[in-house]
């Protein structure tokens, strides 16, 4: 079930077998997805859809490795992510995947540059080649300047890219986005799907977008729509 | 690893509650490093009041040199053993002395306490290295007069030099001021030992001290003393003397201590674990932006924990700080096993800061514990979805 957009030809970068997901809700079992099946190419930038409850998050939640399936299998760059253990699959998150939320995330204790820095104390990477890729990525996100700010003197739209530069500082090859724009204003949200286009398309980046709102989703090459747990027909 | 400095800021940005938590932890190591500065001024007080090379002679089974006796024909023979020290002019180190207990009144409030008075021969001073004269002269062998330690001079009435005291039914005058370099000997009063067993109308003398020629020779001096069936003597060690004599009091003082502070430091952990829940449960958000972003449960475990041991340490720095004021205190009890006035202080050493340190990391530790596993077990999802 791959789309059929000309550019998203490559293998997939993400491949869903079968995978099914229900919670527990007051001693009754809900099933949030169920059977899904599909991949998503490498290089796409998807935005899903869909009511609350949809199952949407879950899905986005699973394919980056922070919740774990209840049956099915799930590859991301060829490696089973659903056959890792807790602990690899935190060292394949920090390697693999940058994480964008609604509501930025930052450490509120921490600098602009120490929060993108904070993905690279998990790798070998020395002070000083820390330094350049934190700066490299700031500069990215135009905020070069505010490196030394801490998230509460940055505006919500600052922060969101602040968040951005450590979604990307590792270079991971998939991006997961649950609604990055659901708590900005319209000039920011548009400042943020700009910058998530352009490094979907310059750098490559697979970018997963859960998202409510439909000017988000048109920024998107591709959407796909969750209607309670199963996928509806693709829409680009 | 998740850098040290998030452990910090986050203390710091709550700071109120940092210091509320860490000041009552701070209030049990003040406890803690006091009673341990009690004990261990106490300890030695009494254990430099001795010397290691010498050697003290008792009454076989009298626990000190108050409740002993020794006979002049008996200390004779002890002063004719060949383990005894030359001194300067071929003299034997060696002094037989008297102990007596005298109550005396105190200075402004005019209560009675017991002091050692103390018969002293002419080698007595030699014999404590530690005892220096301050002030006046000795007193002249043959005559009424006394030598006070400053502990006396300070605070009994008369026992300044020029006043006189009065005892044993004679008017006996302070013609010097020792110093006893915080000893139990500061706590003494000295004088010509044949003019006090007159005065008190003692036949005996209390002990008889010496210094030996070689510390490895005690054993065998011991031995022949021990054997001798015309001696009921017991000899010991100077220094083990006064320990023994300080064990019972600073055992007590350890006891009741350790067990009042055990009882507050439950109060100060449950403080702790409170205040790391809720370092915890403010912070669920992060620690599943952590999580999710690759940081190992075990990185999360560590940040929390490391929080809550800077916040024990924290305690621990300000109540043993706090605690190091009290060297300023002198104190005085009755030393129970001669029944007179022991002036002391609390004493801090490196041993009593690093336990009270330790003491106070392990409160932190063991107040956090709970909490940091708590934040280390969190579902991630679940822990983003508090954000």
């Amino acid at each position: 079930m791959t789309t059929d957009t000309p550019e998203t030809t490559a293998s997939p970068i993400v491949r869903l077998r079968s995978v099914s997901k229900s919670y527990r809700r007051g001693g009754q079992i809900v099933p949030v997805l169920e059977e899904i099946t599909f991949d998503i190419a490498q290089g796409e930038f998807l935005a899903l859809m869909g009511p609350s409850g949809s199952g949407k998050s879950t899905l986005l939640n699973l394919i980056a490795g922070i919740d774990k399936v209840d049956s099915g299998a799930i590859f991301v760059g060829g490696v089973e992510i659903t056959a890792l253990s807790e602990s690899e699959l935190a060292i394949w998150r920090g390697l693999n995947v940058g994480f964008i939320f609604q509501f930025y995330n930052l450490i509120p204790v921490l600098t602009a540059f120490e929060n993108v820095e904070l993905p690279l104390l998990l790798t070998p990477l020395n002070r000083r080649e820390r330094r350049e890729h934190v700066e490299m990525a700031l500069r990215v996100v135009g905020l070069a300047d505010r490196m030394d700010h801490r998230p509460g003197q940055l505006s919500g739209g600052q922060q969101q890219r602040v968040a951005i530069a450590r979604a990307v500082v590792t270079d991971p090859t998939l991006l997961v986005a649950d609604e990055p724009t659901g708590d900005l204003d319209r000039r920011s949200a548009e400042e943020i799907l700009h910058l998530l286009e352009r490094l979907n398309r310059e750098s490559g980046k697979s970018v997963i977008m859960v998202t409510h709102d439909p000017r988000a989703a048109e920024q998107a090459r591709t959407v796909r729509h969750l209607e309670k747990g199963f996928l509806a027909d693709a829409a680009s | 690893m998740i850098p040290i400095s998030y452990s910090f800021r986050n203390l710091w940005t709550r700071r109120f509650t940092t210091f509320m938590t860490a000041g009552g932890m701070a209030l049990v190591v003040f406890v803690f490093a006091a009673v341990l500065m009690l004990a261990e001024g106490l300890r030695k007080t009494l254990v430099e009041t001795g010397s290691p090379d010498n050697v003290i002679v008792i009454r076989g089974s009298a626990g000190s040199e108050v409740q002993s006796g020794v006979e002049r024909l008996q200390a004779a023979i002890v002063e004719s053993q060949p383990e005894i020290a030359l001194g300067a002019n071929a003299q034997p180190l060696l002094a037989k002395e008297l102990v007596v207990l005298y109550s005396l009144n105190k200075r402004g409030s005019d209560k009675p306490a017991n002091v050692v008075i103390r018969g002293i021969g002419t080698q007595s001073l030699a014999l404590r290295p530690q005892v220096r004269l301050v002030q006046g002269r000795m007193p002249s062998p043959g005559s009424s007069e006394i030598i006070a330690g400053s502990s006396i001079a300070r605070r009994f009435k008369g026992g300044g030099i020029g006043e006189t005291l009065r005892f044993g039914m004679r008017n006996w005058t302070v013609v010097g001021i020792f110093d006893g370099g915080s000893t139990g000997f500061d706590s003494e009063i000295w004088g010509d030992v044949d003019q006090l067993m007159q005065a008190f109308r003692r036949p005996v003398y209390s002990s008889v001290i010496f210094r030996l020629r070689d510390t490895a020779l005690f054993h065998r001096f011991k031995n022949r003393i021990e054997s001798d069936p015309r001696l009921n003597l017991d000899a010991r060690p100077e220094t083990k003397y006064y320990s023994d004599q300080s064990e019972a009091m600073a055992t007590f003082l350890r006891i009741l201590g350790l067990a009042l502070t055990v009882i507050f430091s439950l109060g100060a952990m449950i403080g702790a674990t409170i205040t790391m829940y809720a370092a915890v449960a403010n912070r669920v958000g992060e620690i599943g932006t952590l999580r999710a972003i690759g940081f190992q449960r075990r990185s999360i475990l560590g940040a929390f924990l490391l929080e809550a041991l800077f916040l024990g340490l924290l305690g621990g720095v300000v109540g043993l700080f706090l605690a190091s004021f009290m060297q300023l205190l002198t104190i005085s009890t009755m030393n129970w096993q001669t029944f007179s006035e022991l002036a002391f202080s609390f004493t801090l050493t490196p041993g009593i800061a690093l336990k009270s340190l330790l003491f106070s990391v392990v409160m932190g530790f063991i107040g956090g514990v709970i909490p940091a596993f708590r934040a280390a077990r969190m579902n991630i999802v679940e822990a983003l979805r508090e954000s």
